[in-house]
């Protein structure tokens, strides 16, 4: 049985740019207060940070729940919403349904979660047609 | 080379008051898109971009980038300088265009970011 260091629940509001990134950010420093190594944890960021953004553009909301080990860290991003039709065509590079306003804050370029998967250890997706989205993501400290 | 003389450069100016004038970067990345910056970036680099919102603070946060230099003379507002302060990221803002920035930087001798394709 693997010991829980840290457990954290962070919720996720939908259309919240404002606010999206604070989970990643809180995850970020409770690695640095663990001292996991910098690149690792630019890795938990980014794949966490894309997640929330997810949430935040495509979702009715959502939340994070983040499980720290003492060898890896396990992140599950569980939304309410749309679901996700096609999960190969969505793991596609550059394919996106993401509206103008996640343009405007510099996403919906359709590279998230290539780009989550590229940095975990561990991916798993799952998604339901008008009942949501849930991603699961683990990374190793070593 | 240090971010004192980039702000010269640029004839830029300094948006926060956490200027840390003997910080230096040798490489840059230039674009607009932060789902570029989170994907393809690695390294220490210095992020110019048009993009003057909040999540610029945040994809810098994540990618530990401790340099924005803002385009085209955006500014953005205090709630993103006050964020950046809190986080430690220097940020300017010059009024050249990206790709004059970019060419005056890089005649300078800064390289391009290394990045992951």
């Amino acid at each position: 049985m693997k010991e829980e260091l840290i457990k954290l629940h962070y919720d996720v509001v939908s259309g919240d740019y404002l606010k999206a990134g604070e989970s990643s950010s809180n995850i970020k420093k409770a690695l640095m207060q663990l001292g996991i190594k910098s690149d690792i944890i630019k890795r938990v960021c980014v794949a966490c940070y894309e997640a929330e953004i997810n949430v935040v553009i495509h979702s009715y909301g959502g939340c994070i729940d983040v499980t720290i080990y003492e060898e890896e860290i396990e992140i599950v991003v569980s939304d309410e919403g749309p679901g996700i039709e096609d999960i190969d065509l969505a793991m596609t590079e550059g394919y996106s349904t993401a509206p103008e306003t996640a343009r405007d804050m510099g996403f919906g370029a359709g590279m998230g979660l290539p780009n989550i998967k590229k940095n975990c250890d561990i991916f798993g997706i799952k998604s339901i047609i008008s009942k949501g989205t849930e991603i699961k993501m683990i990374i190793y400290f070593e | 080379m240090k971010l004192i003389d980039i702000k010269e450069l640029l004839d830029a100016e300094f948006l926060t008051k956490n200027n840390y004038y003997d910080k230096e970067v040798e490489r840059a990345f230039g674009c607009d898109l932060m789902s570029d910056v989170l994907a393809r970036v690695s390294g220490d680099v210095l992020l110019l971009t048009g993009l003057a919102n909040i999540q610029t603070i945040r994809t810098a946060e994540m990618k530990d980038i401790k340099c924005i230099v803002y385009v085209r003379g955006k500014i953005p507002s205090k709630e993103v300088i006050d964020l950046a302060e809190e986080k430690e990221i220097i940020l300017m803002s010059t009024k050249y265009i990206m790709f004059t920035a970019c060419g005056i930087l890089f005649n300078a001798g800064i390289k391009g970011a290394e990045i992951q394709i």
